[in-house]
């Protein structure tokens, strides 16, 4: 049994909540201890959003070299090691994995490797290499994160893989069921569909991307269905046969999909389980850690942020609630009141969506203003062949004062829109803000500009 | 001419009416745009209500003490143009709140835990004013720099409109923002605007002036309850009568300092406690009245032979009292050993029962802290407490000149049932006499 430590914030996960808040309190001057039982950087930098990324840019540039244009010509088809990809993956992994360690160092965090488990609200049993350290601390962060929802007549294992196995995969599967037609489903999906897989999707409900209205959602089903993605929506998977899933349509049919991997994206959960949650006695909120605007749990001086505490599972939010929970902690007044969580979709084409989001109501409302702007009216989408995917800007603002509330965009590469429109909102911009400023030509970011111009009745570009 | 109708706005989160307090106008007056019209009570706040148009009151509805809806007509302008009733297209500007509710009986806090941004789209409580859903439909010819900028206030149940840094400075200044007038469009609110808030003696101005929220629930229970329940005991039963009076503590101070000089490296430290135990247990047999323990349900006072001192002692938890048992029998070296034990024994929480119980009279000593005077509380059912404060340099009159001396108060309750006031004073006088010549202490 090693030497018992005590600290003043003690953070259960090294993912990007957790190391932010870790690297925050450090800065703040606070002795903080980091506790990980994987390698720093969690979900997001491990398994999730970065990896994912690293392997839909090598599709983008495996697609555009097996559809050669414009002039350009190959002597021979491309072809695809995957492994190699893989190993690409694991370096870019691995840099920002060392990187994080560096600045927890740099931070003087002290990072505990090992299984933590909570005996009580204040106290961890950390099983390292050495044996168990007992820790205790004045403040404790929970960033314990979220794990992959499986379906219970189809279990992870074999053939059936979650998100993680899909990213480390030996080889492109020849065919491929992505069950779920969420953001993660999509984005790989049709990643390892410019790899060439034969990719199949299966939806619950009756449209992908159920989070998005069906105007902002609308290029990618044409992606899918241009590319011989073939969808099944209002669809239920029910199990496997001789290693097909086997789909009940919406017609109530049975299908048998043959599949080399079935990928399962239905959905993430809060990982409350395994680490002593239940000897903590703090009060839960469904699934989900409940906390209030300032992600303090019912027990005193317990916080909790991220995916633990509910939607949107998004590793800016993590990163934020981090942050704030470090300098609360510090005695700052800090709350959790941001304008827009924005979020963004790496499908073909790209989506992002900040605020407000229209729906039927506010579509009647004449209370509020709704403009798009074509990316095929835009000269820099044009050039880079991104005009001609059915791609658009929209924003939606008050008529009475032109308060802006909601900015959406659909179209290759608009995920880097995605801060301007979210800057827009939490600066409490107006139309004529959006309209005033003066935004570089030739780039996407016009068209944002073009749409506060239309929803004030004067685009020139349309 | 046109006929202007100004409603109720909602005037704060969740609050479908309010009660009419005082009218200011009358029919037949003509009002100033921004002119008092009536104040509203809430449950929450007294709000005043201004009106947004120049015009005559053509009728007031409702009494002073009526509640009236929000949305329901409170009164009815005529007004230059177009007004905002009776079929008439033209929007009317939004009625404007006076920003500072007279009196706040209940924090408006911006609710929290509500997303920003969907500000119109929440379906609750914040329906825009009707005279904005009167505003003619998109698309109609819209101004580049035309609403946006002109002076809009912030419609009632809004969030406010405020960038990350001027919310967080708001926080930081303990000020809510939608109290705060924004000068920007769509009624934003800058830095600017806070600036002219705080100057202006909005509520909360300064760190430091941050009203404060919440409520900690603290159970009394463990010791804290049994310190609760001891001192009730003694203070219901016992008429405590105090006695303060000065002590001249130079020379039993020099001889401290001697004392701790010389001592052998085997011996404690002296502080003041031993010498005043000792000159208790010398001055305690001439006064049997005072060193004792008294059932008074049996109404029989025990008088000790033995002196058992009990040291009030500061905790982690609370306070206890450990007891130095035949303080008669002990020299000043051997009370300090035995009170540092003690001492620590108990804020280690490990002094056995004996150790703290059976004592006959109590000393409470603050130490440095120990103030001008105190009126202690008796350890029941002993019936005398005795007080040292604070030694402190003071100039006296010694033999016609003005000296400095060591001067310490010395306080003491006593159990008036049984020790009378006469008695308590002459045993103080007497233990005082024996501090200021110490050599005394140690003379048969």
């Amino acid at each position: 049994m090693a030497e018992p430590i005590k600290t003043k914030v003690l953070v259960l996960g090294g993912g990007p909540g957790g190391y932010v808040a870790a690297i925050r309190a450090g800065q703040l001057g606070l002795d903080t201890t980091l506790v990980e039982a994987d390698r720093l950087g969690g979900t997001c930098l491990i398994r999730g959003c970065i990896p994912s990324k690293a392997i839909i840019h090598v599709a983008g540039q495996f697609e555009a070299m097996a559809k050669p244009r414009h002039g350009i010509s190959l002597t021979m088809q491309p072809a695809i090691n995957f492994a190699e990809t893989v190993k690409w993956k694991e370096t870019v992994v691995d840099k920002l994995n060392n990187g994080v360690a560096t600045l927890l160092k740099r931070a003087k965090v002290r990072v505990v490797k090992g299984w933590g488990t909570f005996s009580d609200g204040k106290t961890c049993h950390v099983k390292t290499k050495d044996g168990e350290i007992a820790i205790t601390a004045e403040h404790v962060i929970l960033a314990a994160g979220s794990i992959p929802v499986e379906l219970p007549f189809l279990p992870f294992g074999g053939n059936v893989i979650s998100s993680t196995e899909a990213l480390s995969l030996a080889e492109v599967p020849k065919r491929l069921v992505v069950v779920g037609a969420g953001y993660i489903g999509l984005e790989l999906g049709i990643a390892f569909r410019k790899l060439g897989a034969e990719v199949t999707v299966v939806e619950a409900l009756d449209r992908i991307l159920p989070l998005y209205d069906a105007q902002l959602v609308e290029p990618v089903r044409k992606w899918l269905q241009k590319n011989g993605v073939t969808v099944h929506l209002g669809a239920k998977a029910k199990g496997l046969e001789d290693g097909n899933l086997v789909v009940e349509t919406k017609d109530g049919e049975t299908l048998k999909l043959a599949a080399d991997k079935i990928l399962v994206t239905v959905g993430r959960k809060p990982n409350t389980e395994g680490w002593g949650l239940e000897n903590m006695a703090v009060d839960m909120d469904g699934r989900f850690v409940k906390v209030d605007d300032r992600c303090a749990t019912s027990m005193k001086n317990v916080w909790a942020i991220g995916d633990l505490v509910g939607e949107p599972m998004l590793e800016h939010k993590a990163a934020k609630q981090g942050d704030m929970v470090a300098e609360i902690i510090a005695g700052q007044k800090r709350k959790f009141d941001p304008a827009a969580v924005p979020a963004v979709c790496f499908t073909e084409p790209e989506i992002v969506s900040a605020g407000m989001l229209p729906t039927p109501e506010t579509a009647k409302d004449n209370s509020i203003i709704t403009a798009t702007f074509p990316f095929a009216a835009n000269g820099r989408a044009l050039s880079m062949e991104a005009g001609d995917d059915g791609g658009f800007v929209r924003i939606l603002a008050r008529a009475s004062d032109h308060r802006v509330l909601g900015i959406q965009a659909v179209g290759a590469h608009v995920s880097e829109l995605s801060n301007e429109f979210s800057l827009a909102l939490e600066m409490g911009a107006v139309l004529e803000d959006i309209a005033g400023t003066i935004h570089v030509h030739p780039t996407l970011g016009e068209a944002f500009h073009e749409a506060a111009l239309r929803a004030l009745g004067h685009a020139i570009h349309i | 001419m046109g006929r202007y109708v100004f409603k109720l706005p909602d005037v704060g989160e969740g609050t479908a009416e309010a009660e009419i307090v005082a009218w200011h106008v009358k029919i037949g007056d003509t009002i100033e745009e921004d002119q008092n019209l009536v104040d509203v009570m809430t449950d929450k706040a007294t709000v005043e209500m201004t009106s947004p148009v120049s015009g005559k009151v053509i009728s007031l509805h409702g009494e002073p003490g009526q509640m009236a809806a929000v949305g329901s007509a409170l009164v009815e302008l005529e007004v230059e143009g177009a007004g905002n009733a009776a079929g008439n297209g033209k929007a009317a500007p939004a009625p404007k709140p006076a920003p500072i509710p007279k009196e706040k009986k209940n924090s408006l806090a911006p609710g929290g835990g509500e997303g920003w941004g969907e500000g119109a789209s929440a379906p609750t409580h914040s329906e825009p004013p009707k005279s904005l859903q009167q505003s003619p439909p998109h698309p109609s010819p819209l101004p580049l720099r035309g609403r946006g900028s002109e002076d809009v206030k912030r419609t009632f149940g809004d969030k406010p409109l405020a960038s990350p840094a001027v919310r967080q400075r708001a926080r930081d200044l303990g000020i809510e923002l939608q109290y705060v007038p924004g000068s920007g469009p769509a009624g934003r609110i800058g830095h600017a605007d806070l600036d002219t808030y705080m100057q202006s003696g909005g509520t909360a101005a300064r760190p430091g002036q941050a009203k404060r929220d919440g409520i900690e629930e603290v159970k009394v229970i463990g010791l804290r309850r049994k310190i609760a329940e001891k001192m009730q005991e003694s203070k219901r039963r016992i008429p405590h009568y105090a006695y303060i009076d000065e002590v001249d503590m130079t020379e039993l101070e020099e001889l401290r300092a001697h004392l701790n000089k010389t001592k052998r490296a085997d011996q404690p430290k002296l502080n003041v406690l031993p010498f005043l135990i000792r000159a208790l247990v010398r001055v305690l047999p001439d006064y049997p009245q005072i060193n004792v323990r008294f059932d008074d349900e049996a109404g029989v006072v025990h008088r000790y032979a033995a002196v058992h001192v009990g040291i009030a002692t500061q905790t982690a938890n609370g306070l206890i009292v450990p007891v130095v048992r035949h303080a008669e029998a002990r020299d000043v070296w051997d009370l300090a050993n035995e009170i540092a034990r003690l001492a620590q024994l108990t804020r280690e929480g490990k002094a056995s029962r004996d150790d703290l119980s059976g004592s006959t009279i109590t000393i409470t000593s603050l130490g440095a802290l120990g103030g001008l005077a105190t009126t202690p509380v008796i350890n029941h059912p002993e019936v005398a407490i005795i007080g040292p404060n604070a030694i402190i340099d003071r100039p006296v009159v010694k033999n016609g000149q003005i000296v400095v001396r060591k001067m310490m108060n010395l306080s003491s309750s006593f159990d008036h049932r049984v020790v009378d006031g006469f008695d308590a004073a002459e045993f103080i006088q007497r233990v005082k006499a024996m501090l200021e010549h110490p050599a005394t202490l140690f003379m048969e």
